[in-house]
């Protein structure tokens, strides 16, 4: 039964990562292409987990956990650039 | 007995995951301006990720107790998306993105900035120009 529900969230979470590269690729403003950027690496987290899941090993929780810090304070200072034209004034 | 009804939760937390994050997706894809487009990723996508990562947590606990270590993702996740869809928010307006008409709301940051009067109009009151 998890073999089946792995499979298909791995689709799922894929068709989803294929449809932000879309998005980010095709996006006609700034701020659309920072949301799909930011979108990708949440998607990329789960996809993460669900290696470990497959490989039946708990230790790629770690990556995860630094993508998911790193996606956070790169979307901000992305952010914060966009406002201000400056990251740290 | 108890096996199944767990490995039925880790199922349906997985196809659960899957599917939300796949609709947050594409409503980035297919809404139409950047107004709309930003209740996709920052509400659904969130959730999606945290019950995938609710569902890994219940797979690697049932051998050796339980293991909060993921729960710390899915905490970060919370707290951190919609501070990030803010920030996302912000820039747009100061970009003067513009709203597609059935976007609903008229912020102050997108209305243009006229002038308040022209050249050919007197200025009123006693002002010392001319």
């Amino acid at each position: 039964m998890i073999d089946t529900a792995l499979w298909i969230a791995l689709a799922l979470f894929c068709a989803a990562i294929v449809l932000n590269f879309y998005r980010a690729l095709v996006g006609p403003s700034l701020p659309d292409r920072v949301l799909a950027v930011d979108t990708m690496y949440m998607n990329s987290i789960a996809l993460i987990v669900l290696f470990g899941i497959w490989v039946n090993n708990k230790d790629y929780f770690e990556a995860a956990l630094l993508i998911a810090m790193l996606g956070f304070v790169s979307t901000i200072a992305i952010c914060k650039y966009l406002l201000r034209g400056d990251i740290i004034e | 007995m108890l096996d199944t009804i767990i490995e039925g939760a880790i199922a349906f937390m997985l196809i659960a995951g899957g599917a939300f994050a796949f609709i947050g997706s594409l409503g980035l894809t297919h809404l139409k301006d950047f107004y709309m487009r930003l209740h996709g990723p920052s509400k659904t996508t969130t959730l999606g990720v945290g019950c995938t990562l609710i569902g890994s947590l219940i797979y690697f606990s049932r051998e050796d107790g339980p293991i909060i270590q993921e729960l710390l993702i899915t905490i970060f996740a919370f707290i951190t998306a919609p501070v990030s869809a803010h920030m996302l928010a912000k820039s747009a307006l100061h970009h003067k993105l513009k709203p597609d008409p059935r976007t609903r709301g008229n912020p102050v940051e997108l209305e243009s900035e006229k002038p308040k009067h022209t050249v050919e109009e007197a200025p009123q009151g006693d002002s010392p120009l001319p």
